[in-house]
């Protein structure tokens, strides 16, 4: 008899996980239908060789995996403006470009978000072309801000739902302002209460946000299909997918999303006990979010960008009192329910390599910037797989030879015996053509192993 | 409790220098003394960063106490204090960029170092780099991008640079994100600086 899901250990999850994402389904259920034999075997292929990576074992050649925004629909002719208002734009300018370039792995189109989305619910976060940039515009831009005050603190702790849905939601997207207005859903708990409980509900502004809601679900419906169609598609010829689920480092959760950088530097000093205290209740939380995406995808990969814990954004001390223990406390989460998280370690992390021989051994893929590569190679080869790191600055500015010889040193260096995944460094809105072909061609004719 | 504004700014002990700054304005102290001594506490603060001591938050927050301490002392000054500068720089993260946090840096360790700071801000259209230079007469711009766009950006803001007859007046040192020797070549800048220590020995050279 098949083992139940929590008597599974982790590798067993993980097997399973694999397995899964080796057989693509349809959202009815079905088996996803390849478009030749040859397609279903180049899916299955990169999928084992992923696997391979991940275990630290040597795969047929390197996997190529390609760190993008908007750099595919760039590169397949169409604006981040077209793609973000225009679902078509998206997807044919997806597929071309994985049809002209067929890295092994892709980030999923719904990276590029959708602007009429962002339009209903006037969303604060961002600015993205045509609202607040040029139409024309490469891509999008963050807007730090304070949008947790320091005295929320106690709020946030006490209930994390509850402090996104009535705070968090009201000041980051214009429209929904008047669910401040709401009361606490956990204040119904009893039949007299049911009546005032929905009273919030019949106040006309609680009323016109939520209807914006709902238009703002029928947009994310008929792009949600469109995004299920082109990754149907890409599938179909044998691409992967290259993440299932997404989340984040506690302290970046904090630092990018709430509190902004220099909120989060000064709550170091002025509240770090507060900024403790929060951390523990967004750890299980960023779990089941990952792990939550990578069980609806099928696809083990969970994906985390890391952003305030690189090399000179924190002391030493600091990394290993509000950084490292709770991301730490992420990835063991994650790997024990059987997902791969796959970290994308922005700028440079060569203070930091050591914490990471705390991981489990080959169950993580970590993704460099700008590191040391063969230091990481060396200081981590037997823990975690390495990947990266091909600079923007080359791709965008420099020649195809250039390119090749950067990525023939990394195969030489850091993909000896494998355990290591092509990649550029950074998630890129643009691209060149002759570079970016540079590093996919070159890795898969150099890099195949013997 | 240490009567050391200087020791308590340089240490981060937010608390005790503002009791400190309270208690030498009640005694009717020179308050340009005051924040000579917060100054002085913060060029500590640089001297730290660039040993690897301290790192971006240490700023961040000895910028903050420092506010905090120029708030208390401002309105007691009736005389503007005179300091002297080592050189003028003009320093923006270029045009269709909007991140501030690494420019910031530099122009908080330049100005720590002598340096009379002419912060343009974010989103700085060339034109605004060659008012600024004509404007001050200072020899050396320093160009701030994150994003990949600002690759290009700062070419332009070079090449306008150079079609407003200003290019051989001035040094062009670039940093920031993904900036490194290769965009430094793409761009036609002078100098890439990896982080702000060596934003403010490229000054120190070109001045």
């Amino acid at each position: 008899m098949e083992k139940k899901w929590e008597e599974m250990s982790a590798k067993e999850k993980r097997d399973a996980r694999f397995a899964d994402w080796a057989l693509p389904k349809l959202p009815d259920g079905k088996d996803l239908p390849f478009q030749s034999p040859e397609a279903k075997a180049e899916y299955k292929t990169r999928v084992q060789r992923y696997k391979d990576v991940i275990e630290l074992k040597k795969p047929d050649r390197v996997p190529i995996m390609l760190m993008a925004t908007f750099m595919p629909s760039y590169l397949g002719g169409a604006l981040p403006y077209d793609v973000m208002y225009d679902t078509e734009k998206l997807k044919s300018s997806f597929m071309k470009f994985m049809t002209d370039y067929k890295p092994d792995y892709y980030i999923t189109p719904a990276f590029a978000g959708n602007g009429k989305i962002f339009d209903i619910l006037d969303y604060k976060l961002l600015h993205w072309p045509g609202h607040g940039i040029s139409k024309q515009a490469t891509g999008y831009q963050y807007l730090e801000g304070e949008y947790m005050k320091p005295e929320d603190y106690p709020a946030l702790i006490e209930d994390p739902s509850d402090f996104w849905l009535r705070t968090y939601m009201p000041r980051v997207f214009g429209v929904l302002e008047p669910l401040k207005m709401l009361s606490p859903f956990t204040n119904q708990w009893e039949p007299v209460l049911v009546g005032p409980s929905v009273i919030p509900f019949g106040i006309p502004p609680v009323q016109e946000a939520l209807k914006a809601l709902m238009k703002a679900g029928d947009e994310a419906m008929a792009w949600i299909q469109q995004i299920g169609a082109i990754e149907g598609a890409l599938m179909a010829m044998g691409f992967v997918n290259g993440a299932g689920g997404a989340t984040k480092a506690p302290f970046d959760y904090l630092a990018d999303t709430l509190r902004g950088s220099k909120g989060i530097m000064l709550d170091m000093y002025r509240r770090p006990d507060m900024v403790l205290k929060a951390m523990e209740r967004i750890i299980p939380i960023a779990i089941k979010s990952g792990a939550g995406g990578a069980t609806m995808q099928r696809n083990p990969v969970v994906f985390l960008p890391l952003h305030r814990g690189a090399d000179g954004f924190m002391s030493d001390e600091q990394f290993r009192t509000f950084y490292w223990p709770q991301l730490k406390a992420v990835l063991v989460g994650l790997i024990n329910e059987g997902c791969v998280p796959a970290l994308f370690c922005e700028g440079s992390y060569n203070t930091r390599l050591e914490y990471l021989k705390e991981l489990p051994k080959a169950s993580s893929l970590w993704i460099f910037d700008r590191s040391d590569m063969p230091k990481v190679k060396k200081v981590l080869g037997d823990t975690i797989t390495v990947g990266g790191n091909v600079p923007a600055g080359l791709i965008l500015t420099g020649t195809a030879d250039e390119v090749k010889a950067y990525c023939k040193n990394l195969i030489d260096v850091v993909g000896k015996d494998g355990g290591y995944m092509m990649s550029n460094g950074t998630g890129m809105d643009e691209g060149k053509a002759d570079t970016v072909h540079a590093m996919i061609d070159f890795t898969k004719k150099y890099g195949v192993y013997k | 409790m240490a009567k050391d504004l200087v020791s308590a700014l340089a240490d981060l002990k937010e608390k005790e220098a503002l009791e400190i700054v309270q208690e030498r304005l009640k005694a009717g102290e020179d308050p340009l003394r005051i924040l000579d001594d917060a100054r002085k506490g913060v060029e500590i603060v640089g001297k730290r960063f660039s040993d690897c001591q301290y790192f971006i938050p240490d700023l961040v927050y000895s910028g903050e106490i420092l506010k905090a301490v120029t708030d208390l002392v401002k309105p007691k000054v009736t005389k503007a204090a005179e300091v002297k500068r080592l050189g003028k720089v003009v320093v923006g993260t270029v045009a269709g960029d909007i991140h501030d946090i690494g420019k910031d840096i530099v122009v908080f360790m330049l100005d720590v170092n002598g340096f009379e700071v002419f912060d343009l801000g974010i989103d700085v259209p060339a034109q605004k780099f060659i008012d600024k230079i004509k404007e001050t007469g200072s020899g050396v711009v320093a160009m701030s991008g994150f994003l990949t766009l600002a690759f290009q950006s700062m070419k332009d803001t070079v090449e306008a640079i150079k079609k407003s007859g200003l290019r051989d007046k001035v040094k062009i040192m670039i940093g920031g994100g993904q900036i490194d020797e290769q965009v430094k070549g793409f761009a036609g800048a002078d100098a890439y600086g990896k982080d702000a220590m060596e934003a403010v020995k490229l000054a120190k050279s070109w001045i």
